[in-house]
């Protein structure tokens, strides 16, 4: 998981499959990051993700608040298509802006 | 109903075990060929159910849960996930979306994401007794293979 900084966007890189197992994990970096850097912008950079199920979604709400606690915004970059499709089954594409994955990508 | 082909296995209610859950599955169903969207929606399907049984049926032990897939005629594939454990007072209060008993940790998407994911959803539950979680999905057939 890398995560960088630039002028008060912070950008985290999340990996792998994201389920239940590992949700706690993930939740607890992104909130110490964000607590560390103070971003006006978070991005969460979901190219890697092989896999996301409806941990991911609390992943993106818990994220999405922290960020409008302090009047910031929360962008999902790159997001992958089953990742997509769980995001949008639970309406999340009306809190946050879901950006798509280019399809060079899909081999 | 006559069946195909089946597979059952028990796995105990640790969390690393919902990656397996999901890959045995999505094994099984490669056999109908489906395109890696469905296969995507059902191993999804599969890791909501089977996080249900240990986020909600076994909070404080570990338990069993059993796994049933068949491959039914026409190229449907049949999923039971079924429990031992806390059951559902309210199903039907269970089913809403966003509603969960599991903290602010669960979004409470889970049944809706199998409702969503697959053709048909079917669960009953007991208090105490156990919860079962009964899910298909026809896998559409592609050109040229019988």
């Amino acid at each position: 998981m890398t995560t960088f900084l630039q002028d008060k966007q912070l950008t985290i890189a999340l990996t792998g499959e994201i389920d239940h197992h590992g949700a706690r994990s993930v939740l607890k970096m992104i909130a110490d990051k964000i607590d560390q850097y103070l971003p006006t912008v978070c991005v969460l950079d979901m190219k890697a993700v092989s896999f996301m199920d409806s941990s991911g979604i609390a992943i993106v709400i818990h994220t999405y608040r922290r960020m409008t606690e302090r009047q910031g915004i929360l962008r999902l970059k790159q997001v992958p298509a089953q990742p997509r499709k769980v995001l949008e089954a639970a309406g999340m594409e009306r809190l946050v802006t879901i950006e798509g994955r280019s399809p060079v990508y899909e081999i | 109903m006559k069946y195909k082909n089946q597979l059952a296995f028990e796995i105990p209610s640790r969390s690393v075990n919902e990656a397996l859950a999901r890959s045995v599955v999505a094994c099984f169903a490669a056999q109908l060929d489906p395109t890696m969207d469905e296969l995507g929606d059902i191993k999804t399907a599969v890791s909501e159910a089977v996080t249900n049984c240990i986020v909600h049926a076994y909070p404080d032990t570990i338990g069993k849960i059993f796994v049933r897939c068949k491959i039914l005629p026409d190229n449907v594939l049949d999923i039971v996930v079924k429990d031992k454990g806390r059951g559902i007072e309210d199903v039907a209060q269970a089913r809403m979306p966003m509603y969960t008993t599991g903290g602010d940790e669960r979004s409470g998407m889970g049944f809706t994401i199998m409702e969503s994911f697959m053709h048909e959803l079917k669960v009953t539950s007991k208090p105490e007794k156990g919860t079962t979680v009964h899910m298909k999905r026809k896998i559409l057939k592609r050109g040229g293979k019988t």
